[in-house]
């Protein structure tokens, strides 16, 4: 069973958890931004990631593009059942993108563009999230192309994940910060991080139940004997991981609440894959039915097994150029 | 309004707003390294600060580049989705190498470039600049190499199910006929443009400080590579042009207002106003006999005309014809102040000229100009196709409700004017300053400069 299309499944799989990883805290360091205090503080939230954002939001092309290339139908059914919000996802990212630069460059503006920070990031999240719930609850395809109008994917389910996204998104920006800054600012993310962590432990809840009602396929995959024994570790595992996540937090580790927040989009993602394998586009379309050829994805996974190890390598020492807290290390 | 044109209309300003930008920083990245390296060879200040000013003005082009260019990633998807699952198999390919080799290498290395330089040292961050401008130009060669497989597809099968598949060779379709002439004249249109600026800016503070040494230096630079690379640059359009009558005729014949055959040499039309309606050009002024001359290297060579060609196969020629003139006029004009800084620089007079400094600065935008014509020329000369002969553009469109396609291009237009628009004021205030003996480093902004002592390292090279 394993061929081509699952290497390359696998490899668009590590594209949007490499995505989720590293754009995640700073899509919700913009969240958080209105939050924290005028000056010093908002300065040095951004600095945590200035180096480094322009880098993580290359694994939403790297993932949209591999999508392209090595499932073209999928690409070609998803993009235009999603279209309002993935144009809104790309606009939120113009403002959010340039106000890396923007507010430097122009302080009579700055609050302006410290809006524009945030209001990108939020919608971006909130897009994304959208965007994942309306795949789950099933989009209409007829023969190769998506059939439903432009306002399908909106549902209370898609909303619900939309807000989970937010507030997952936002953990992982308040963990990051707790790692990245000290003082005031980090006791102000700590909290955060406490509290986001309860929110997004209940949207997982509410979501994953929700999701079982969606469609049999879903229901059978979790619930059905004895498949049941090995899905009921993945809710068992996200509670022992929240107990540790809490226990890091309480004993004030600045680097492992992140890495926990991190664990627990771990799982989310390999529960979403339990529901969804082996479809690329969720109960619809199988990866073998949306593969491109075999001369198309040799020829990609050439590259890619070179390219993709050169990337992870250069991007760890791009973070670790800009390791330790930003306030006392600074390379402002 | 149908749902296609708006499709059309949204792909046009998108990817032009989008194009900008690179056309800016593919030259820039490349003047940063070639900064950084003569201030690591020499160890001058003047090069130094050149860099630092000029750094600045990169981060926010780039910023720009970036996210513009998110957006045509998912354009293809969202718009042309029959094109995308149609073609996905040839291009996606190459369209995933562009991913995997240049944009995580530019926004890898960005990050050190940009802030690193005290962290890494000299040597390390040059290499980091390196990466950049390397990156870019990878960028260039995997885009264009699929936008000239659009132009002339070669090296595919047809599927069972519709789709253009990949042949045997990915050689084949890489190196498609078209391709080497496109990634030559658009990357020496990427250099041009931004020698124009560097130049424009140059020219704009020797108006008023002939003695500012960061001006002198940006000048002249921007001198040498308009009198050597614009007439490369036209030459290489004649090559592009020639192989463009090879595999795709009937574009020149749009940009030549070729509607007629001619049988017995057809003239080079300088000046007019096509008429489609009425199958010709209104007000002519024409040199008998220079277009096949040109096009084909005598006088008297037939050429044939749009009459050869269907109706419904025909490209607009107004727009084509159009925009190749300003094309050509503005390399023209390229070429005509190169040879003027040749006569001033020989008269020892290249920094007092100040009607030479005037038509610099006139020139500045020049370049974004030229290279916006020129991809207009290409895309529309391409129409009523968007792979050439094969697949119609309005077969190629998403099944979306006009509607949907009209409010999101609302959107865009709203967003790009006022965030690109403001992001242009920037770039023109970074521009307004004249380079200083003591150009600050990117982080001159509050935080990046607070506490720590910036730059030892740059300071003690910037004393220009």
């Amino acid at each position: 069973m394993i061929d081509l299309t699952v290497i390359w499944a696998c490899i668009i799989g590590f594209a949007i958890i490499a995505y989720v990883v590293m754009d995640g805290f700073d899509l919700g360091i913009g969240i958080l931004f209105p939050f924290f205090k005028v000056g010093q503080d908002r300065d040095t939230a951004m600095n945590s990631i200035a180096p480094v954002w322009d880098g993580n939001e290359t694994w939403l092309v790297m993932g949209v593009g591999g999508l392209f290339a090595a499932f073209p139908l999928a690409y070609a059914i998803i993009l235009p059942a999603l279209y309002a919000p993935m144009i809104a996802m790309l606009l939120g990212l113009v403002f959010r993108g340039v106000a890396f630069e923007f507010r430097w460059r122009d302080p009579a503006h700055r609050a302006f563009w410290d809006t524009a920070f945030t209001t990108g990031s939020v919608i971006a999240t909130f897009a994304q999230g959208i965007a994942l719930g309306a795949l789950l609850q099933g989009i209409t395809v007829e023969g190769r192309s998506y059939a439903g109008g432009w306002w399908e994917w909106l549902s209370p389910f898609s909303l619900l994940t939309g807000v989970g996204l937010l507030i997952g998104y936002a953990l992982l920006g308040a963990c990051w910060l707790n790692w990245k800054t000290e003082g005031g600012l980090q006791r102000q993310t700590v909290t955060y991080a406490g509290r986001l962590g309860i929110g997004l432990l209940i949207m997982i809840g509410v979501i994953s139940l929700a999701t079982l009602r969606l469609e049999t396929q879903y229901y059978q995959r979790w619930l059905s004997f004895p498949g049941v024994v090995a899905t009921a570790q993945v809710p068992l595992a996200t509670l022992i991981v929240t107990f540790l996540f809490y226990r890091s937090l309480r004993v004030k580790r600045d680097v492992q609440p992140f890495f926990w927040a991190l664990s627990l989009f771990g799982l989310c993602l390999v529960g979403l894959g339990v529901s969804i394998w082996p479809d690329v586009v969720p109960a619809r379309v199988t990866i073998w039915e949306a593969a491109a050829p075999v001369r198309s994805q040799l020829f990609m996974l050439v590259g890619a097994a070179i390219m993709v190890p050169m990337i992870l390598a250069y991007t760890a020492w791009s973070y670790w150029v800009f390791r330790g807290k930003v306030g006392t290390e600074g390379y402002h | 309004m149908d749902a296609i044109i708006l499709a059309r209309a949204q792909f046009a300003f998108t990817v032009s707003f989008h194009f900008l930008f690179p056309a800016f920083s593919i030259g820039l990245a490349s003047y940063l390294a070639v900064l950084e390296a003569l201030w690591l060879k020499t160890g001058k200040g003047v090069y130094a600060n050149l860099f630092r000013y000029w750094l600045k003005i990169f981060a926010v082009v780039f910023a720009m580049g970036v996210v513009s260019g998110i957006v045509m990633s998912y354009q293809f998807g969202t718009n042309w989705s029959v094109f995308s699952d149609k073609a996905g198999p040839v291009i996606g390919p190459l369209m995933a190498y562009e991913v995997l080799t240049a944009f995580f290498l530019e926004a890898g290395f960005l990050g050190v470039m940009l802030f690193g330089i005290n962290k890494v040292g000299r040597k390390l961050h040059f290499v980091a600049t390196l990466a950049v401008a390397l990156g870019t130009f990878i960028s260039a060669f995997w885009i264009l190499s699929v936008n000239s497989w659009m132009q002339t597809p070669v090296g595919y099968e047809i599927g069972a199910n519709g789709q253009f598949l990949p042949g045997p060779s990915w050689l084949t379709i890489i190196f498609n006929p078209s391709f080497p002439y496109r990634l030559f004249h658009t990357v020496l249109a990427a250099y041009l443009t931004t020698a124009f600026i560097v130049g424009a800016v140059g020219a704009w503070h020797l108006l008023k400080d002939r003695s500012n040494p960061g001006a002198r230096k940006m000048f002249s630079m921007a001198m040498w590579m308009a009198a050597i690379v614009a007439p490369i640059q036209i030459f290489a359009g004649d090559m592009h042009g020639l192989n463009t009558l090879e595999h795709q005729p009937v574009k020149v014949m749009a940009m030549e207002g070729h509607f007629q055959s001619h049988p017995e040499g057809a003239p080079l039309i300088l000046f007019g106003i096509p008429n489609s309606a009425e199958q010709r050009v209104d007000y002519v002024v024409e040199i008998p006999k220079a277009s096949s001359l040109i096009l084909k290297h005598q006088l008297d060579a037939p050429l044939k005309g749009l009459d050869t060609v269907p109706q419904a196969d025909r490209p607009p020629v107004g727009i084509v014809f159009w925009a190749f003139r300003v094309m050509v006029g503005i390399g023209f004009a390229m070429l005509g102040i190169g040879l003027l800084s040749l006569i001033a620089r020989w008269r020892k007079a290249l920094y007092d000229w100040s009607l030479l400094h005037r038509f610099a600065v006139l020139m500045g935008p020049s370049g974004l100009i030229a290279v916006l014509a020129g991809w207009i020329v290409t895309e529309v000369g391409r129409q009523p196709f968007t792979i050439y002969g094969l697949l119609r553009t309005t077969q190629s469109a998403s099944p979306l409700d006009a509607p949907a396609v009209a409010s999101s291009l609302l959107a865009f237009v709203i967003v790009y004017f006022t965030v690109f628009g403001m992001g242009i004021w920037y770039l023109l205030h970074l521009m307004k300053k004249p380079p200083e003996a003591h150009e600050t480093p990117l982080g001159d902004a509050p935080i990046r400069s607070a506490g720590i002592t910036p730059a030892p390292a740059i300071i003690e090279g910037a004393s220009a």
